[in-house]
């Protein structure tokens, strides 16, 4: 290199590059993740200053065991009502993804994104938040809409950009927006929902309202400079807002160590902000449940933000674009040691003596039949592979609340072309 | 009736792929669900799943078959319930104006039961979505015949432009060790658009370097790794991600060297796809020429072929000022003529990639293959076009604009972008200043329509330029 300089008695800088512990070829290995036992994190009050609860970021909140039995002080001690509630949504979310992924390889959709394994983390979420706080998801949250009622059949119209999808056939298949649902328009560019929701929970507390905000960001997006912005003024103005890392160890390829999770943990960021930090295990419903609670009751009671990392695994692909053969290690999934977020509550529900094997099975047909008969309703309204049936029309509309002459213009134009092909 | 199992679209860019193996034979069952077979693209390798109940009745592309064009049928599956689809819902042609609203959904969702109004053999087999706007049938179009430039007897090889652009990388680093890529995804896995592929093999992690989530973070990073004497490639996914980075393109990558007296130099190239590509919507498909290329200190270069884009990314490497190179997703699969070897094209030159008498079709990256399809339109109508790809978009090539209006009199641009302020208003604007005596009509400008993409096919079709848009008006142009 024409520019190194020569210093003999110096020693030599190398680069460290993170590298994943298992690729291709390799058998799984975990051996790096410290699995805590249930109940063993302790839980400081709501109203502990950050400072005074360090140790949690390097913790890891955890409430089901491996018998399935609820232990330790986060016990969110929920009805089994609610677990159930909360099962049939889960088991929803992943009978849907299931349903889209496929509808996607048989060309009815151009993408899909699966929240498989990942589930408990926006489910969870959805049962200890109110339903009028307000979110700034990621793409893998579906659960939290499904959660909140938003109608299956509208997901699929948009997925399928059909005459009844509700963004009018402008967005992408998993960027639901519904302002109805308090569901922000799920953005592509990385990290910008999270500045975002603090904005809006700034403005919740500047306006004296009692709702909060609540974002999830991918671990590797923690990387993006919005992820650090949004930390700043969360801390400094104390904005009632929950801050969720989701660390599913993947983005894409690039494994978490490259986002910076190598030397500490994602809660660990709060540290340095003054942001109190939790990491919990992200497929243990209840762990999700109880840190939610707690950072929401931390946030109305103006004690500003908590940064939640949810540590869990992503079982499936990126993508319908992506295949993770390619780069990490076949069955890894299955070697993971936090086990599926879905089997791990039946065992609990079954363990309480309010759940059964036979009952989860004619769930889960029952589930796929349900949503099988959405799909073909929604699909009588069109899939990507039909040409005719959106109003195009309105694809003019909403650029600017009034639409201007330019566009008026380019409308009449369009509507010509589609009339002259048409005959 | 069999159900035909088509070759799947397994991305909306996808045209051909390769069948890598079947895993069910004739007369095997199968369900809802079952992986039979694996298919494989540039991309990636994908499981293939039935989606209805039946019985394998014969395949019809054996394993192992490459450039399976998608759509082809690859297998049939007799159906156990052989009620015929019913149709609805599929090319019901409904006027613009006389769609029905979406009727309500279900409150609570799949709670609550719905009557299935049809059978499983109901659900529609699969369906190809794959669109592409050129036939494909006989010849190759214009579009794709375009001949590089290269000194007489230079041997040419016939290769993407993603694998154009892999190559020029390539034998950059080869023979400079300052040259570097980093970038989402460029090394282990060979880029989000696997221009990267193979590159960290050959190279190693030193040099292929995977970078965190952060564009901001990696474009000031490169900035500063060529202020301190390496020769950074930066990829960015896309360049709609580049708007987190573009303090440190404009700012300081672009300013750098005037700000510093000329001491401080940043030779970087920051490249990616950049405009629409399919089916991407608003956030994921703005064309930023014109934006880049409005920015004092910076080169820009989108080119169209694949010679050009090697030979331009060259020179953009060993260019000593920074560089945004926009390359465009569409235009990677696309295959041309290619001289082989250490050809390099200059920076700021245009190329004459049709002749033509009668009109003008001022054009560069995607749009020159709307041009050259137009122009072959044209030429049935008796209207010569000759088409000028700028391929670098700063500095322009005016010159070379200004020469073929001497010859025609008449030009219309052509722009994948919006229509405000944009690379075609600039031809426009030079055109009236410095070749008004030569103009026999007013420069006209062919551009997307000024809304944020939107997603579904048929508006993204209709939003983009379209051959007939630019034969309407070359022939507008020439009074016809």
């Amino acid at each position: 290199m024409p520019d190194a300089p020569e210093r003999a008695n110096r020693p030599a800088l190398s680069l460290h590059v993170p590298e994943p512990p298992g690729r291709p070829g390799d058998a799984p290995d975990f051996s790096h993740v410290q699995v805590l036992p249930a109940g063993a994190t302790p839980r400081p009050d709501s109203a502990t200053p950050a400072r005074a609860m360090a140790d949690m970021v390097y913790g890891l909140v955890r409430v089901l065991n491996d018998a399935g039995d609820a232990v330790g002080p986060w016990n969110p001690r929920l009805s089994p009502e609610t677990l159930l509630a909360m099962l049939r949504v889960m088991v929803t979310t992943r009978v849907y993804d299931d349903r889209m992924f496929r509808a996607q390889r048989q060309g009815k959709t151009s993408f899909y994104i699966k929240s498989t394994g990942e589930e408990a983390v926006a489910v969870g979420a959805a049962f200890a938040m109110q339903p009028d706080d307000m979110c700034f998801p990621i793409y893998r949250q579906q659960g939290l809409l499904i959660a909140r009622g938003y109608p299956l059949r509208l997901m699929m119209n948009q997925v399928y950009s059909n005459r009844g999808d509700p963004l009018h056939g402008r967005q992408l298949p998993i960027m639901y927006s519904s302002k109805e649902f308090h569901w922000f328009s799920i953005s592509g560019n990385l990290g910008t929902q999270v500045p975002q929701a603090v904005g809006w929970a700034m403005a919740s507390a500047i306006k004296n309202d009692s709702r909060i905000a609540a974002t999830w960001t991918g671990e590797g997006a923690t990387a993006e400079g919005d992820f650090h912005h949004a930390c700043t003024f969360a801390s400094v103005y104390r904005a009632p807002v929950i801050l969720n890392v989701v660390n599913n160890q993947w983005a894409i390829s690039s494994f978490q160590g490259i986002a910076g999770g190598e030397q500490t943990t994602f809660a660990a960021r709060a540290l340095g902000y003054g942001i109190a930090g939790l990491r919990i295990d992200g497929n243990d419903i209840l762990a999700v449940h109880a840190a939610t609670a707690w950072a929401a009751d931390r946030a109305r009671a103006n004690l500003g933000p908590t940064i939640i990392e949810h540590f869990t695994y992503r079982a499936e692909s990126h993508s319908t674009s992506d295949d993770p053969g390619a780069y990490r290690p076949a069955k890894e999934g299955e070697a993971w040691p936090l086990g599926d977020p879905i089997e791990r509550l039946k065992r609990h529900l079954i363990r309480l003596g309010a759940w059964d094997e036979e009952r989860h099975a004619a769930l889960q047909a029952e589930t796929i039949d349900a949503v099988r008969a959405v799909q073909r309703e929604a699909e009588k309204l069109g899939t990507l592979g039909d040409q005719t049936f959106h109003d195009i029309g309105t694809m003019f509309e909403d650029v600017y609340e009034q639409m201007p002459w330019h566009l008026a213009e380019q409308r009449a134009q369009s509507a010509a072309e589609v009339e002259a092909a048409r005959s | 009736m069999p159900i035909e199992l088509k070759m799947p679209a397994l991305s909306p860019t996808m045209e051909e792929g390769t069948l890598a193996k079947w895993l069910v034979k004739e007369g095997d069952a199968v369900k809802s669900g079952d992986v039979i077979a694996e298919v494989e693209t540039d991309k990636a390798t994908m499981e293939f799943e039935a989606v209805d109940e039946g019985v394998v009745r014969s395949i019809l592309v054996p394993e192992g078959t490459d450039g399976v064009k998608v759509g082809t049928v690859i297998a049939l599956i007799a159906g156990e319930d052989e009620a015929p689809a019913t149709g609805e819902g599929q090319g019901g042609g409904a006027p613009m104006d006389e769609v029905a609203p979406p009727a309500d959904a279900p409150a609570g969702a799949v709670e609550v039961g719905i009557n299935a109004a049809q059978s499983d053999a109901g659900e529609e087999a699969i369906q190809q979505a794959n669109v592409s706007a050129k036939a494909k049938e006989g010849q190759e179009p214009a579009s794709l015949q375009v001949q590089p430039e290269a000194p007489a007897g230079t041997a040419t090889v016939r290769l993407t432009v993603r694998e154009a652009l892999r190559d020029a990388m390539a034998e950059e680093m080869r023979a400079d060790d300052r040259v570097f890529v980093m970038g989402e995804e460029v090394a282990q896995y060979q880029g989000a658009y696997k221009v990267t592929q193979g590159l960290l093999d050959e190279f190693g992690a030193r040099r292929v370097v995977d970078t965190p989530i952060t564009e901001y973070g990696f474009a000031g990073l490169g900035a500063g790794a060529a202020m301190g004497g390496l020769r950074p490639i930066v990829e960015f996914m896309t360049f709609n991600f580049a708007l987190q980075a573009i303090d440190h393109i404009v700012n300081s990558a672009a300013k750098t060297s005037y700000m510093s007296g000329g001491q401080m130099r940043t030779p970087i190239v920051f490249r990616g796809p950049n405009g629409a590509a399919s089916r991407v919507a608003a956030q994921h498909s703005h064309n930023f020429a014109p934006w880049y290329a409005s920015v004092p200190g910076l080169v820009v270069i989108a080119p169209y072929s694949a010679a050009d884009a090697k030979g331009l990314l060259k020179s953009a490497i060993r260019s000593e000022d920074p560089v945004v190179f926009l390359e465009n997703e569409l235009l990677y699969g696309q295959t041309f003529d290619v001289p082989e070897g250490d050809v390099v094209v200059p920076i700021g030159k245009a190329a004459t990639v049709r002749e033509g008498t009668d009109v003008t079709l001022v054009s560069y990256s995607i749009g020159v293959g709307v041009a050259l399809d137009a122009a072959t339109e044209l030429a049935k109508e008796g209207i010569e076009a000759e088409v000028i790809d700028l391929r670098t978009l700063r500095p322009m090539d005016k010159d070379a604009v200004l020469r073929s209006l001497a010859k025609t009199n008449r030009i219309v641009v052509v722009e994948e972008g919006f229509p405000t302020c944009s690379i075609a208003s600039e031809v426009a604007a030079f055109v009236m200043e410095q070749g008004f005596d030569d103009l026999d009509a007013p420069v006209l400008r062919v551009t997307n329509v000024d809304v944020p993409l939107p997603y579904a096919a048929n508006l993204e079709k209709l939003a983009l330029i379209k051959i007939p848009d630019v034969v309407a008006a070359a022939k507008k142009a020439c009074y016809r």
